[in-house]
């Protein structure tokens, strides 16, 4: 994957002008040609830099100066001109005996749970679908199709009719589970109370088992046929085919998708907000709209802002803690 | 070198030029102020039965206000949902529109923001005096002693609504002015399978307008006179517990009411699956869902006992929209003009008619469309037994804290757990710790 992407690049990035400037580089000395060779791909993708900083960088920097000011409405309309609150901010974020602190602990607790159940079940739905999606058959390409509707929708649309259907007394849902199959002597609350969790976890995973499948069937395109071929003939079942060559051969896949997909969820916004509005119930209640709604909703855009930044400061150390764990087993397997 | 050189000098070239057009690229969006005295930007709430309704309202008279003075406005109609947010991104930014409107009960929170143009002695002057305007709805403009930050454009007030046919059928005489009255009805009501009252649990503002003015009528005010948050008060635990006790204790609120927010508890109403809903100036709202004006009646909102009047016999908040004008717009002197125009005796007469509203301004509400009975009771309970919310900078925190709190409340009743003095007091405590401390 790397050699071809970096000939690719050779072809048709700097060599091709290498090549074309061959009686001028003639005349040019050895180091500034090797200088130009080493910074003109730096130099193009300047632009690039430059927009990515002002696009990521600078709201994350003035996040991170916000989260040490008093930022209330006083100083909304001059918010440089708040009074420096040194760590005031980040104390009672994470001050679990008081009401805001104990709030946001319960909060990351609850999108700690959610966000295992939900990477757990994509994961498992998107590998069942795209194995099962292998084998040739009448109809693959259009269940294949089919499957990739929900990550193509927009958020907005997806969820808001999720709404409805998670709606108490007309919706889908308890007609299904109610009035058809029974369940229940009252029709359930989905969007208050504490099925709200489930209601959030079905969309979530509604939403995300599609990339799963989608980069998991792309994995499986790679893996060598006769591999199957070979195993079938020493009288591997399927099972055993999956566990010993499919598995295996997916597990670079496997690490970038369930680190992505971690990342999403715990970070997800755009589900909760749609399906509950400004304030979610306490059980399905995510960090991204708790902290939504402790800097836009009570204005107290400091300790939203030291909120966001510890949320940054623990999925930095996830993140690494993962990518170190997964190359140092990667590492040993090269040794074995 | 000549080529490398020329490559570097692009690149540079290119990432400056890209960099300052995405700076750049909010003034374009945000419009707030082109620098051109003969155009405005003006975000107007959603008044209407939808955002259509309220284009088609508005945009004749906005042609109208073109063809006298040649300014040009640009309407943006917000949803009430995202307005407020709008209007921090705006005031953060910088980056707003000239003229917008604001719901009333944010106007001191938004005041203390420092964005909006402050309406002392001139500027009123300038749009024909502060006397215009009604006491009740001045009330509600800002912090009392300082100049006001936005300018009374519609009145609204609460009453109740009821289905007549549904309150014939279950042997109602005539529509309860006390709370006690209330329940009695809506158990006629229930027992005839139909819903008492309509209430929408998961929104915060109408959470917040109910509980506040059963407050009143308990004695609180949830905040004190100098302005700190008081949310445990024997009266504010009462108001919450008496509102809650509506669906949890005397069980005349259906459960489903818990999710309601999108004025739901309006079309239950207007299907006659539910015989009163408290809110404000609906009528609108039921003929645009299909109900005939005959079909419903309408009265002063209930108090605890005797007749609505200030004081503990209050029965409505003073609701409304009012309007303001951002500080940084490149066109004052338009901006004062457009509000001068929208609240000038012709175009509140208009308006308010379309919105089925109270003119804040008290020539125009001389005009018989206001006399009629269902507008009456509105203006009438404006005039003498409404209160404005507290008029203080955390007004906005406080409905969304307490709100919140109040939608819990009806989550847990509608699930059937107990709701208690004790589970009331404990969920404005929660509420109160949330308020940011000064």
């Amino acid at each position: 994957m790397t050699t071809t992407a970096v000939s690719r690049h050779d072809r048709s990035g700097p060599g091709t002008k290498r090549r074309q400037d061959r009686p001028g580089a003639k005349r040019t000395t050895r180091r500034s040609g090797r200088l130009r060779h080493i910074s003109l791909p730096y130099l193009l993708l300047l632009p690039a830099l430059l927009l990515e900083l002002l696009v990521h960088l600078v709201p994350m920097l003035m996040g991170i100066v916000m989260s040490f000011k008093e930022l209330t409405q006083f100083y909304l309309s001059n918010w440089s001109a708040a009074p420096w609150a040194g760590l005031d901010n980040f104390r009672i974020a994470v001050d679990f005996d008081a009401p805001i602190g104990e709030a946001l602990l319960k909060s990351f607790l609850t999108t700690c749970l959610f966000t295992v159940c939900s990477v757990g079940l994509c994961w498992l739905i998107g590998t069942a679908a795209a194995v099962f999606l292998q084998e040739k058959f009448r109809g693959r390409g259009l269940l294949r199709t089919l499957f990739l509707v929900p990550y193509a929708l927009p958020v907005y649309a997806a969820v808001i009719t999720w709404v409805f259907m998670f709606q108490r007394d007309n919706g889908l849902v308890n007609h299904v589970l109610h009035d058809q199959l029974g369940i229940g002597d009252n029709p359930a609350f989905w969007l208050v109370g504490d099925n709200a969790f489930w209601a959030l976890l079905t969309v979530s995973v509604w939403k995300g088992w599609p990339f799963a499948f989608l980069t998991l069937m792309a994995g499986l395109q790679n893996i060598p046929r006769d591999m199957y071929e070979a195993a079938a003939l020493d009288g591997a079942g399927v099972w055993k085919q999956i566990r010993h060559i499919t598995l295996p051969s997916l597990r670079p896949v496997n690490q970038v998708l369930v680190l992505v997909l971690f990342l999403w969820t715990f970070n997800d916004f755009n589900t909760p907000f749609v399906l509950f509005g400004k304030a979610a119930p306490e059980s399905a209640d995510l960090i991204s709209l708790h902290i939504y709604q402790s800097s836009f909703q009570t204005w107290n855009f400091g300790t939203g802002s030291a909120m966001s930044v510890l949320l940054l400061l623990f999925l930095l150390v996830v993140t690494g803690v993962y990518l170190l764990v997964t190359s140092r087993g990667k590492k040993a397997k090269a040794r074995a | 070198m000549r080529r490398f050189r020329a490559a570097v000098t692009g690149a540079i070239t290119l990432s400056l030029a890209l960099a300052v057009s995405a700076c750049g690229g909010g003034s374009a969006t945000g419009g707030g102020g082109d620098g051109s005295p003969k155009t405005l930007t003006y975000w107007a709430s959603n008044q209407g039965a939808n955002i259509e309704v309220d284009k088609k309202v508005l945009q004749p008279e906005l042609d109208k206000f073109e063809k006298q003075t040649g300014i040009k406005v640009k309407l943006e109609v917000v949803p009430w949902s995202d307005l407020l947010n709008r209007i921090l991104t705006a005031t953060s930014s910088g980056q707003g529109p000239d003229v917008l409107n604001i719901g009333n009960t944010w106007s001191a929170s938004l005041q203390a923001s420092g964005a909006l143009l402050p309406w002392d002695e001139k500027n009123f002057d300038s749009i024909g005096g502060k006397d215009r305007f009604v006491e009740s709805a001045l009330g509600s403009t800002g912090v009392q002693g300082q100049d006001p930050a936005a300018v009374p454009l519609y009145s609204m007030a609460y009453a109740l609504y009821y289905n007549k046919k549904l309150f014939a059928e279950a042997g109602i005489a005539k529509p309860p002015t006390t709370w006690d009255e209330l329940v009695a009805a809506g158990k006629k009501l229930t027992a005839k399978g139909k819903n008492g009252v309509g209430v929408e649990g998961s929104n915060l503002s109408n959470n917040i307008h109910q509980v506040f003015v059963l407050g009143k009528q308990h004695g609180a005010d949830f905040f004190t006179p100098d302005g700190k948050p008081d949310f445990t008060s024997d009266g504010a635990v009462a108001a919450v517990k008496q509102y809650v006790d509506l669906m949890a204790q005397h069980e005349i609120v259906a459960p489903g009411n818990a999710e309601y927010a999108q004025n739901q508890s309006l079309s239950d109403f207007s299907k006659g699956k539910t015989g009163m809903v408290l809110w404000q100036t609906a009528s609108a709202t039921f003929k645009a869902q299909g109900m005939k004006d005959e079909d419903w009646g309408v009265a002063p909102a209930p108090v605890q006992s005797g007749k609505p009047g200030p004081g503990t016999a209050t029965n409505s908040m003073v609701a409304g929209i009012n309007m303001g004008v951002f500080k940084n717009t490149d066109n004052r002197d338009g901006a004062l003009e457009f509000v001068k125009f929208m609240t000038s005796d012709a175009e509140q007469k208009i308006l308010n008619k379309a919105y089925g509203s109270i003119p804040p301004v008290k020539s125009a509400q001389s005009d018989p469309a206001f006399g009629a009975p269902a507008v009456a009771v509105l203006r009438d309970t404006l005039a003498t037994s409404a209160a404005a919310l507290p008029q203080v900078p955390e007004e906005s925190q406080f409905e969304t804290v307490v709100g919140t709190a109040v939608k819990e409340l009806f989550a847990d009743a509608a699930a059937g757990r107990a709701v208690t003095e004790q589970s009331v007091r404990e969920k404005l405590e929660k509420a109160q710790q949330q308020m940011p401390k000064k």
